[in-house]
């Protein structure tokens, strides 16, 4: 790189920030291995794993960030939770953040931000989601009927009330991933986006079999299980330790067999190229550059820049990513040409190729960027080389964390220059990241 | 001096007991004397309503009377006087003629409790360190101030029974809920709660007691009901003391008879029972155990100036078998640390991991912890087969299988795992701690850290150090032993180190009597009616055979022909029978319970059940095995102290702690009369019985291995 563009970069005071390890808890569907382990536990797991792989002193850490999207109405603060174990002493200030898919990125971009200005040397961010344990609410009417009724001061008000109650408000209410601006469910939105770009339904089901067959060779050759603190469940004590929706034997054959899911008629977007529902909890330790080299650790690569974006849901949901990613390269100060690895987030087939179509075109550089050039050309090679969410998983609050360990584990093994980091995420919002090697 | 101070807030008297000089308040000869002149003025001056009683010591109530003026009782009489004294005292606040509230925040114990128990109204603290208790049958003594009458009184006679006849303390919380206090407030507010209290009894205010549940009401209430209660505390209690220890016998009796005759002819009891009992050898034993625990909790382990102790926060441990997790819970349990568990196999490291928190789960049960405090220390266990964490290890303890190579390999492993200043200590109960250390860089930092099993339960370590394992080593690992709730001697490593060396001849032996046609039943009687908490063959069984079978073997390799190892055992672990564990063993099992003796298990050692052998020589030839080789093994140096020895071989063994520990009743018997018994034994039965040289220097010499006291 020229030295002006590496001069651009530069914010704050320029500290720089360094991804010193990473781990996750196994990926699993929901409702499978890891149901009877709630999000706060798998998040508590993710970074004692930290601890203990970095051999980390909990003293060292400043600030805890911990992202979930769907969190439990009994621990609404999953971060402080986590900043509570027993490894940390316990006065760790910690918030939770949900910027939905993408919030473990945003807990380590506010990570990142606070050791840049300085406040904080040491910092742990991740997420962590268990779909397998959502709220389940109830009906408005009945939930003001039993407030109504605790407040009651008399047997004859309590009595009175309760007269009101009918079968019908015990039906329960349960949370859809629906956008509640527009009422379109995640899915439509996907469904959407595929028909609007011309992503056909063989191009989802093969980027899908590219992600089931990347993953797999990651875990077999050791990349991916790396990454992967095994979990022992709590009463049997039985060790969970790989994601259990990669799929060795995915075939096309057997992905066509599928019925579209969101329009059974004319749709594309099926079980098999969308990601599934899934548990589970990942977390980075970040560092100041100099608190990495004081307390002996050796960078697997620093941030570099990152952008956040959004756009109007009633427009295509998941087209954040295509925004946020110019954004993120100009504060880089790099070009796209120059990334020798990206991890885009597969929260859809259709997503992901839409999003790289934008990437590429003329028009969205024109019409969405006012710029004169496409973003750049996807070099397939580089791009989710052990695969991504569809087959791994995608615990909502967790999936940042995996992508960035993942991605900066690897950029250390291939020891490229520059990497990316693209997630999109629900209110159609898009988070882009560059990581760098020194 | 001045120990009690008197201030008055309106018609209230504050009395505050701080016993200057002294880290606690206790119940000295001045403090009873101080005591009686103050509540004689408080009892006169008319102006007062009402006396609050609080102790001026962060942590303590009163702690009970003086140990010291006790143990220098030498006769009954003297005995007897203190004893009265006491009572009279502890009367004097009872009828005091206003009302006495006791506001008790840390120890209330024995004569401290005796002296609540006289208030008009008690007031507890709720904090972990405020705890009550009449501890006094663990000294061989019982509670005589008053204790057997008014506690069984206040709470009835079951729950008073539970608590006088174990001497153990209960949390505030329990004892609100039993009703020996009658309030239960935050320390900061227990003076403002005593004070107004002490004004509403001043006016005459009854406090309502009595919520006690149907089930002891039925009981308590009538004769016959008392009966039942009298008769199966005694029966349970001498299935646990096995008749040797007086003093809970006492204690009862005295309960019994003071609800019968009243109150003063149960205090005349009680002055009877502790006079005779204070001068008694049990007490004596039992009083000398107590000073030299308390000694080995303040003993760094090593001589001359000690280095201070490396604090360990991180614990790795290699090896997730049953001692592996329960040195992890125990450490999680007892001192807090952080446990790394590491195994070759994902899986065994989850059933490590799930029998730490099972033993966790267990102390929740019996509410020793609460659901919060679990999930926290829950969290403080994990495990993998990588080596992630023990770079921030302060101290690795491994526990994998006893095999030398196994045990080397795994040294040289962790050493390249961890930092520089990480204590590495091997858990081995027969490998020679310097043999392990062969292979690492830096051997000072390596020695032996032997728990007992089951870890979670045994309250013995032995620390094994080398000729190269450097103090702070030493003393970092008795620190944390202690941290976890261990005593713990330092012991040289010597093949079998302390326990296993006297415990092997002992065990040798058994299989001798049998060969010769004892039974079974015949042995492990024998022993208990010793003292001991189970039989020899019992023994075998809980310990493994094949465990047995090892120690054996190195002990065999290292004294050579007085250790044969024993054919039988090693017949029976080819048999398959490997004790307990696999339900196989000198007795049957079944559903984890030991049935009968399983008659086939003579053929297999080849021995014929009868009885030629006189009963008095099979108790004299197994105790006099452990006798002899303790005294050599002490002459070699491999305790510290006698002191080490007869402590080690009361929490290891289970020794009977009211003989003091091998030594300790060697010179009781007195080394003369040792060797002659040994001489006959060896004329009888073999050289193996010869006394060691140590023995009979000081028989001749007339020596002990104690000071008298």
């Amino acid at each position: 790189m020229t030295s002006s563009l590496m001069h651009m970069h530069q914010a704050g005071n320029g500290r720089r920030v360094a991804v010193v390890a990473g781990c996750r808890s196994p990926f699993c569907k929901s409702a499978t291995e890891l149901k009877d382990v709630s999000a706060v536990d798998l998040g508590k797991h993710a970074v004692v794993e930290l601890v203990h792989r970095a051999n980390l002193s909990g003293k060292h850490v400043d600030e805890i960030y911990f992202g979930q999207v769907v969190p439990s109405a009994l621990t609404p603060n999953i971060a402080r939770e986590v900043s509570l174990l027993p490894q940390f002493p316990a006065d760790i200030p910690a918030a939770s953040v949900n910027r939905a898919c993408a919030s473990a990125n945003t807990a380590i971009a506010l990570g990142h931000d606070q050791i840049v200005l300085g406040h904080a040397d040491v910092v742990i961010a991740g997420g962590a989601e268990s779909l397998s344990d959502i709220p389940i609410l109830h009906s408005r009417r009945f939930s003001e009927l039993l407030v109504n009724v605790s407040k009651a001061k008399t047997p004859a008000q309590r009595l009175k009330l309760l007269s009101a109650f009918r079968p019908k408000d015990l039906i329960p209410v349960s949370p859809a991933i629906a956008e509640p601006s527009t009422g379109e469910t995640m899915g439509q939105s996907a469904e959407k986006m595929a028909k609007i770009n011309g992503i056909t339904r063989a191009a989802q089901d093969e980027f899908a079999l590219r992600s089931h067959l990347l993953a797999h060779k990651g875990m077999e050759d050791g990349r991916l299980a790396a990454e992967i603190a095994p979990v022992f469940l709590p009463e049997s004590g039985e060790p969970v330790e790989r994601d259990n929706g990669v799929r060795a034997d995915a075939s096309l054959e057997q992905m066509a067999q599928l019925k579209p899911v969101f329009d059974k008629k004319y749709g594309t977007v099926t079980a098999a190229n969308a990601s599934p529902l899934t548990d589970g909890a990942a977390a980075v330790l970040l560092m100041s550059e100099e608190a990495a080299r004081s307390l002996g650790y050796e960078p697997l690569a620093f941030i570099r820049s990152y952008a956040v974006a959004a756009l109007d849901p009633s427009d295509q949901l998941l087209m954040g990513p295509a925004i946020a990613v110019p954004e993120a390269l100009d504060r880089a100060g790099i070009p796209f040409g120059e990334l020798g690895l990206v991890e885009m987030h597969e929260a859809f087939a259709s997503q992901v190729l839409s999003n790289i179509q934008a990437l590429e075109s003329q028009r969205w550089a024109e019409e969405r960027l006012g710029r004169s050039e496409p973003v750049g050309q996807v070099n397939w090679d580089t791009l989710n080389v052990m695969g991504g969410s569809i087959a791994i998983g995608h615990p909502f609050g967790a999936t940042g964390a995996r992508i960035t360990t993942t991605l900066a584990n690897e950029m250390k093994r291939r020891d490229v220059q520059f990497g990316l980091i693209s997630v999109c995420a629900q209110g159609g919002m898009g988070f882009a990241m560059v990581l760098e090697r020194s | 001096m001045g120990a009690f101070t008197v201030e008055m807030r309106g018609g209230i008297a504050r009395l505050e007991f701080n016993l200057q000089g002294e880290p606690i308040n206790k119940i000295t000869r001045d403090v009873r004397d101080e005591l009686e002149d103050v509540l004689g003025q408080l009892a006169t001056d008319t102006t007062i309503q009402a006396v609050v009683l609080i102790s001026g010591k962060p942590d303590t109530f009163i702690a009970g009377a003086d140990i010291d003026e006790f143990v220098a009782l030498e006769t009954r009489e003297e005995a007897h006087d203190l004893v009265r004294q006491g009572q009279a005292l502890v009367n004097r606040i009872e009828r005091l003629g206003k009302p006495v509230i006791a506001a008790i925040h840390g120890a209330c114990l024995g004569g401290g409790l005796e002296a609540a128990l006289a208030c008009t109204y008690r007031i507890a603290t709720d904090h972990p360190k405020t705890s009550l208790g009449l501890p006094e049958v663990q000294l061989g003594i019982i509670p005589a101030a008053g204790g057997c009458q008014r506690l069984p009184r206040l709470i009835g006679v079951r729950a008073a029974l539970d608590m006088i006849l174990a001497g153990k303390q209960v949390p505030a919380r329990r004892a609100f809920r039993s009703g020996i206090v009658d309030e239960l407030v935050h320390p900061a507010m227990l003076e403002q709660v005593a004070f107004e209290a002490a004004e509403r009894l001043a006016t005459g205010w009854k406090p309502k007691r009595g919520r006690r549940d149907a089930a002891s009401l039925a009981l308590d209430k009538n004769p016959l009901g008392r009966r039942v209660v009298f008769t199966t505390a005694k029966n349970q209690l001498l299935k646990k003391t096995g008749g040797h220890y007086p003093a809970p016998e006492a204690a009862l009796q005295a309960v019994r008879h003071g609800l019968r005759h009243g109150l003063q002819a149960g205090l005349d009891m009680e002055a009877a029972f502790f006079a005779e009992l204070a001068v008694h050898e049990v007490s004596r034993n039992l009083v000398q155990i107590f000073f030299a625990t308390t000694a080995l909790k303040k003993d760094p382990g090593v001589e001359g100036a000690a280095p201070e102790p490396k604090p360990v926060a991180n614990l790795g441990i290699v090896g997730a078998g049953f001692m592996g997790s329960g040195i992890g819970a125990t450490a999680v349990r007892k001192a807090g640390v952080d446990v790394r568990l590491r195994d070759t196999d994902l899986r065994r490291v989850g059933q490590g991991l799930r029998g730490a928190r099972r033993i966790l789960k267990d102390h929740l049960k019996r509410r020793r912890i609460t659901k919060h405090e679990y999930r926290r220390l829950e969290r403080l266990l994990s495990g993998g087969t990588d080596w992630g964490g023990f770079g921030r290890a302060d101290l690795v303890i491994e526990a994998v299988f006893e095999d030398l190579d196994v045990k080397q390999q795994v040294m040289k492993a962790v050493e390249e795992q961890v930092r520089d200043d990480c204590i590495i200590a091997s858990n081995t109960s027969t490998i020679p701690i310097a043999r392990i250390a062969e292979v690492v860089e830096r051997p000072e930092r390596v020695l032996g850290m032997h728990y007992f099993s089951p870890v979670e339960k045994m309250p013995l370590l032995e620390v094994i150090v080398t000729d190269r394992t450097a103090p702070w080593v030493t003393v970092s690992a008795v620190a944390f032993g202690r941290e976890m709730g261990k005593t713990v001697i330092v012991v040289q490593d010597r093949p079998g180190f302390w326990v296993n060396r006297i415990l092997g001849p002992y065990l040798m032996e058994v299989e001798h009597l049998l060969r010769e046609g004892v039974t079974v039943e015949t042995l492990d009687k024998a022993m208990m009616k010793f003292g001991f908490p189970v039989g020899p063959v019992t023994l075998l069984d809980e310990i493994g055979l094949d465990v047995v079978q090892k120690a054996s073997r190195v002990l065999h390799q290292a004294f050579g022909e007085r250790m044969q190892p024993s054919r039988g055992i090693e017949r029976m672990t080819q048999d398959g029978r490997l004790g307990r564990k696999n339900g196989r063993g000198f007795y049957r099992y079944e559903g984890g319970k030991r049935r009968e003796v399983d008659e086939t298990a003579y053929e297999i050692i080849e021995a014929e059940p009868s009885s030629r052998v006189p009963r008095d020589d099979v108790s004299r030839r197994l105790v006099y095995m452990m006798l002899n080789e303790a005294a050599r093994a002490l002459d070699e140096g491999v305790v510290r102290s006698a002191r080490d020895g007869d402590i080690g071989a009361i929490f290891g063994i289970g020794f009977p702690p009211f003989r003091g520990g091998p030594l300790r009743y060697l010179d009781d018997v007195g080394a003369h009369k040792a060797v002659d018994t040994l001489d006959e034994l060896a004329e009888k039965y073999g050289d193996r019985f010869a006394p060691c040289p140590r023995l009979s220097r000081m028989a001749t010499e007339r020596l002990r291995f104690h000071p008298t006291t």
